[in-house]
């Protein structure tokens, strides 16, 4: 391995790591947003709306993303939808990773016992009382383990941004594979800086996740 | 309204074409999750086996797998083997090295959790009959993990076969090349295609987990 060129090619990755980040969050956020809609319609049961978020979410979480990505890019536009790689890319991420948060969020509610809701209603509390000091406090502790793995492995999933032309960490250590021919070189730094991404929110999740055990019943 | 590509796949043998792409890229993942699942069983045990040692190799494993994508895997196997050690893989073979490297961490974790939600008891009384450590894993604690295991593992099964369709990316032609293939192929006489045959694809591919990931949810919900 060459030092020199591995030196170089830092600020290259640099600027990669931004743009994945960048765009790997905006659709994290997104998918959470999905997420925390599509759970509380499917915890209170609204008609119709929850059908399709059903349809939704099996749809999502049965296909890859690499294909729906190549649908929303590639095949939308023959429609007559226009979407830019960077929108596409969270698009894509947000579209999948909602699937996902739905199911986690939605298993966080589920988790907590109706006794839990039926003993804070008896005690006075009204239903909005009881939902944002009984049951989401609660849900959240059950919710972050599943949390953090959806968001490390969203953080993954956009490796495939690389096939529609977001020159993300994936793309630039092709480019230069195929530049260069540094093969070894591209290889490690691509490791390493999806270590540098993925490792902080690995870690962080796990602290989250000591910290919030107050809320559980039990050991 | 220009046709949206629904006509191109009809065209000579251009479905069963796509046929052939889609059982190319589920050999690969049939394989991977065959020697995944067997592999898993047995790290999975090894990982509840209290050495430090062991559980400290087998912890760095799995959080390599954890972070690390399958398609810089898949690249690095592809491309570094062939510069390291001068070896030329198949692409197929690379494949299938990544994902069984990645399911086997996978399984193993999920082999560990069945195993370690199995109570105490259970092995303290088996110890107690005067059963050795390995009478206790195949009569007592295995059959029982099994029952828990086998939606997860059916599970994981769908994650897999969704992942094979990285491979596209180190050059096999796959279902997603195929489609990229045809789409080309047509360019002129039907700009549009790529809708159809896209499209097809996603159903394809929806046809193919939705089924096994609904007998997953049904079985948990059987069994637990």
């Amino acid at each position: 391995m060459d030092k020199d060129i591995l030196v170089s090619y830092i600020p290259l990755y640099k600027n990669a790591l931004l743009l994945t980040l960048k765009i790997g969050w905006q659709g994290i956020g997104l998918s959470m947003i999905i997420g925390l809609a599509g759970a509380a319609v499917l915890h209170f049961k609204v008609k119709v709306i929850k059908n399709i978020v059903g349809i939704y979410v099996e749809l999502f979480r049965n296909t890859p993303l690499l294909v729906q990505l190549f649908f929303i890019y590639f095949a939308l536009p023959k429609i007559g939808v226009n979407i830019s790689a960077e929108i596409c890319g969270m698009l894509g991420i947000g579209l999948l990773g909602g699937a996902y948060m739905i199911e986690t969020f939605r298993s966080g509610l589920e988790t907590i016992p109706v006794m839990q809701s039926e003993s804070a209603l008896s005690l006075g509390l009204d239903k909005r009382q009881t939902f944002l000091y009984v049951i989401l406090p609660q849900a959240f502790s059950a919710v972050v383990p599943g949390l953090t793995a959806n968001i490390i492995f969203l953080l993954k999933e956009t490796s495939v941004f690389s096939t529609i032309s977001l020159m993300d960490l994936m793309f630039t250590a092709k480019d230069l594979i195929g530049m260069y021919a540094k093969t070894i070189e591209c290889l490690f730094l691509l490791v390493v800086f999806y270590f540098i991404m993925i490792l902080p929110v690995s870690i962080i999740g796990m602290i989250v996740e000591r910290k919030t055990r107050y809320a559980e019943f039990g050991d | 309204m220009q046709s949206l590509g629904i006509d191109v796949l009809l065209k000579g043998s251009n479905f069963s074409r796509l046929l052939q792409g889609l059982y190319v890229a589920l050999e690969i993942s049939f394989v991977s999750v065959t020697i995944s699942i067997l592999l898993g069983l047995i790290v999975g045990v090894l990982m509840t086996l209290k050495n430090p040692i062991l559980c400290f190799i087998l912890k760095i494993y799995l959080e390599v797998v954890r972070i690390i994508p399958q398609m810089v895997l898949l690249f690095v196997v592809y491309f570094g083997t062939t510069r390291v050690f001068g070896m030329d893989l198949l692409a197929e073979t690379s494949a299938i090295i990544v994902f069984v490297f990645w399911g086997v961490a996978e399984m193993g974790d999920l082999v560990r959790g069945a195993i370690k939600s199995i109570p105490t008891i259970q092995f303290e009384s088996a110890y107690a009959l005067g059963m050795n450590k390995f009478q206790v894993y195949v009569y007592i604690i295995l059959p029982q993990t099994l029952r828990r295991l086998i939606p997860l593992s059916i599970n994981l099964i769908t994650r897999m076969i969704k992942t094979t369709s990285l491979v596209v990316m180190v050059g096999i032609v796959e279902v997603l090349k195929v489609a990229q293939q045809i789409i080309e192929a047509n360019r002129t006489t039907s700009p549009n295609a790529a809708f159809g045959v896209f499209g097809v694809v996603f159903i394809m591919y929806f046809l193919i987990c939705w089924p096994i990931s609904r007998l997953s949810i049904y079985l948990e919900k059987r069994w637990a």
